[in-house]
């Protein structure tokens, strides 16, 4: 998608401090935030933080419209689920079975989605999740409509005991954390400036000598596996692995979040997870008023605020955030 | 016995079948002829199918209208809030990358869904049968409800119908020289901000139509057309969206193969559709009617 209002992120003098500045307070902010707010609402916060900076860099960076992007957070979420309850795995290596499961999904259907461009990839990856919904429902370890229930926390590497709020909330800021300069780092990379330059104009770059689509594919494959490595968290964390996640719905909610903090912003994900969760919570108790809220939202941010919050932000501070 | 299966499952099957595929056809004709035009995969399709049926259902409610009115009324009416969802929302969009519009519509679908879903929960509202289509006839091998088949006859008629407009009349040929460049056919004098708003309409009414004839068989639901659409978008990618004759045909062809698949292969109904797309990707990634970019 072409986010030609939303600000260049061309490494200009200074960029790079006060994107450093904001990522301190931002860390500083998470970090107290657990001895004032609820910390299971910030860990759910935090894990689709995660996930809608994971669907940024497909959209916001590649201009690849996913909106399939549930399938890879519900299943690394059954996948670190069932091997946390069921094969008795450590929560390290029931996280990573499930970031890889998922990377290993975004293989196959990325090589199948870039075949087509724009509308068309959006339709098939919803497609494709939609038909990974169906596997799940109908799959026996899956546990159909109850979910996975139950999953054990257990200790970190044998030594943080995640069974105790605190460990437990840090662990995953530290999880998010490490998502979060890893996309950083690849945004900012020679290989995110090539996906850009796709994503503006992919006959040039095909004609400069770069093979677009091995570019998309990896940059679809890794936004996949950090979405399974937010759902795997995030079923670590709440215990609970179930069709919320894989349904199209969940899709939805991160194209939502994304596209209300601003596409291709750094920091705009994480305020637009933050926002969407927070209504949720308050919304909960009205029922499917939150659907009516949320596609409201939808409708305003296409219609008059495209750029999102940290956009509007960037544009006023006339700096990339 | 057909291939070990007794010919009534079989024949049942392949008629229901036969009726998915009707809705497949219309539905996707819809997006197609929507798409040609503006450019936008319109993602408030479900809904409006849902409001086409929830019409039908509020005439003989409230006004005591039957179906033959419903059927003439609600794609009149459902077109009608289209045009303006049209004329005040998409507008906006089309000098934008394609993405918005199915945001927007997206956006516009979860709205109108919940609204519903407040209103009438998510159990569904029965819809009596019109008296003259009850019953249905022996064939000798099975037997055939009449209601099903005029579904079948109707949904083919009206293709097509939209085909013969589109392909054959003065009127389609504006339109599909508007597809192709529509500065040029302005430039001609034609009105042509005026032809999107009524493309869209007749896009949306015919989602409306598939709405009223789908309320007998199912029931009228709030979330009838949720998941319809994302089967319908996979129909799509597989015929590709530039031939009308290509959509009715992969429409039916597809639910004809759903319907096969629960005779031989029950656990795979929900998926055959999707993994059929994902061949199709694989081998002609253009679709299968559809011209490569």
């Amino acid at each position: 998608m072409a986010v030609s209002e939303a600000p260049a992120a061309v490494a200009e003098p200074g960029t790079v401090r006060h994107q450093a500045v904001v990522f301190v307070l931002m860390v500083a902010a998470f970090a107290v935030a657990p001895f004032v707010v609820y910390p299971v609402f910030l860990m759910k916060a935090l894990c689709f933080a995660l996930f809608a900076c994971a669907f940024n860099l497909l959209i916001g960076y590649g201009g690849l419209l996913s909106f399939g992007h549930a399938a890879y957070l519900g299943a690394a979420g059954y996948l670190s689920a069932h091997a946390a309850k069921v094969w008795g795995w450590p929560p390290e290596l029931a996280i990573l079975t499930g970031t890889l499961g998922a990377a290993a999904l975004g293989v196959v259907i990325g090589a199948l989605a870039i075949r087509r461009q724009g509308i068309y990839f959006a339709m098939i990856t919803l497609a494709l999740a939609q038909m990974l919904y169906f596997f799940f429902l109908q799959a026996p370890f899956t546990g159909g409509e109850d979910g996975i229930q139950g999953v054990p926390r257990g200790t970190l590497l044998g030594v943080i005991d995640l069974r105790q709020t605190l460990p437990l909330y840090f662990t995953v800021l530290a999880i998010f954390l490490a998502g979060f300069l890893l996309i950083y780092r690849t945004i900012h990379s020679p290989f995110g400036q090539v996906l850009k330059a796709i994503r503006e104009n992919e006959p040039r770059a095909l004609s400069l000598g770069y093979a677009a689509d091995q570019y998309k594919l990896i940059a679809f494959v890794l936004s996949a596996g950090l979405s399974g490595l937010a759902g795997s968290t995030k079923a670590i964390v709440f215990q609970l692995a179930s069709l919320t996640d894989v349904h199209w719905t969940m899709s939805g909610e991160v194209v939502l979040m994304t596209l209300l903090g601003g596409l291709g912003t750094v920091f705009g994900p994480v305020v637009g997870a933050v926002i969407v969760v927070t209504l949720e919570t308050y919304l909960a108790q009205l029922g499917a008023w939150v659907t009516v809220v949320q596609g409201g939202i939808f409708v305003v941010c296409v219609l008059a605020f495209r750029r999102g919050v940290v956009g509007e932000l960037a544009r006023l501070l006339r700096k990339p955030l | 016995m057909i291939l070990g299966i007794p010919p009534q499952a079989l024949f049942g099957q392949l008629l229901i079948g036969l009726i998915n595929g009707a809705f497949y056809a219309m539905l996707s004709l819809g997006l197609s002829v929507i798409f040609g035009l503006l450019n936008i995969i319109n993602f408030t399709h479900g809904a409006q199918y849902m409001m086409g049926a929830f019409v039908a259902y509020f005439l003989l409610q409230y006004a005591g209208l039957g179906y033959w009115w419903a059927l003439l009324l609600a794609p009149v009416a459902v077109g009608l809030l289209g045009m303006l969802m049209e004329r005040f929302l998409l507008k906006w969009l089309y000098s934008l990358d394609h993405l918005y519009g199915l945001l927007l519509t997206f956006g516009l679908g979860l709205m109108i869904q919940g609204l519903f879903r407040n209103q009438f929960g998510s159990s569904g509202l029965p819809y009596v049968m019109p008296a003259e289509l009850t019953g249905g006839r022996n064939l000798g091998f099975m037997v055939l409800p009449n209601y099903r088949a005029w579904v079948v006859v109707f949904s083919l008629a009206l293709c097509l119908g939209t085909w013969f407009v589109i392909e054959r009349t003065k009127l389609g040929s504006y339109l599909r020289a508007a597809t192709e460049n529509p500065a040029l056919v302005q430039a001609f004098g034609i009105n042509v901000p005026r032809m999107i708003t009524l493309t869209y309409g007749f896009g949306v009414a015919l989602a409306a139509v598939a709405g009223v004839l789908a309320a007998p068989i199912y029931q009228v639901n709030p979330l009838m057309g949720a998941d319809l659409i994302i089967v319908v978008f996979a129909v799509v990618v597989i015929g590709g969206m530039g031939s009308i004759i290509g959509s009715v045909v992969t429409g039916f062809g597809l639910g004809l193969i759903e319907g096969l698949t629960k005779v031989f292969y029950p656990e795979a109904s929900n998926t055959v559709i999707f993994v059929i797309m994902a061949l199709v990707l694989l081998v002609k990634p253009a679709g299968l009617f559809g011209r490569a970019q």
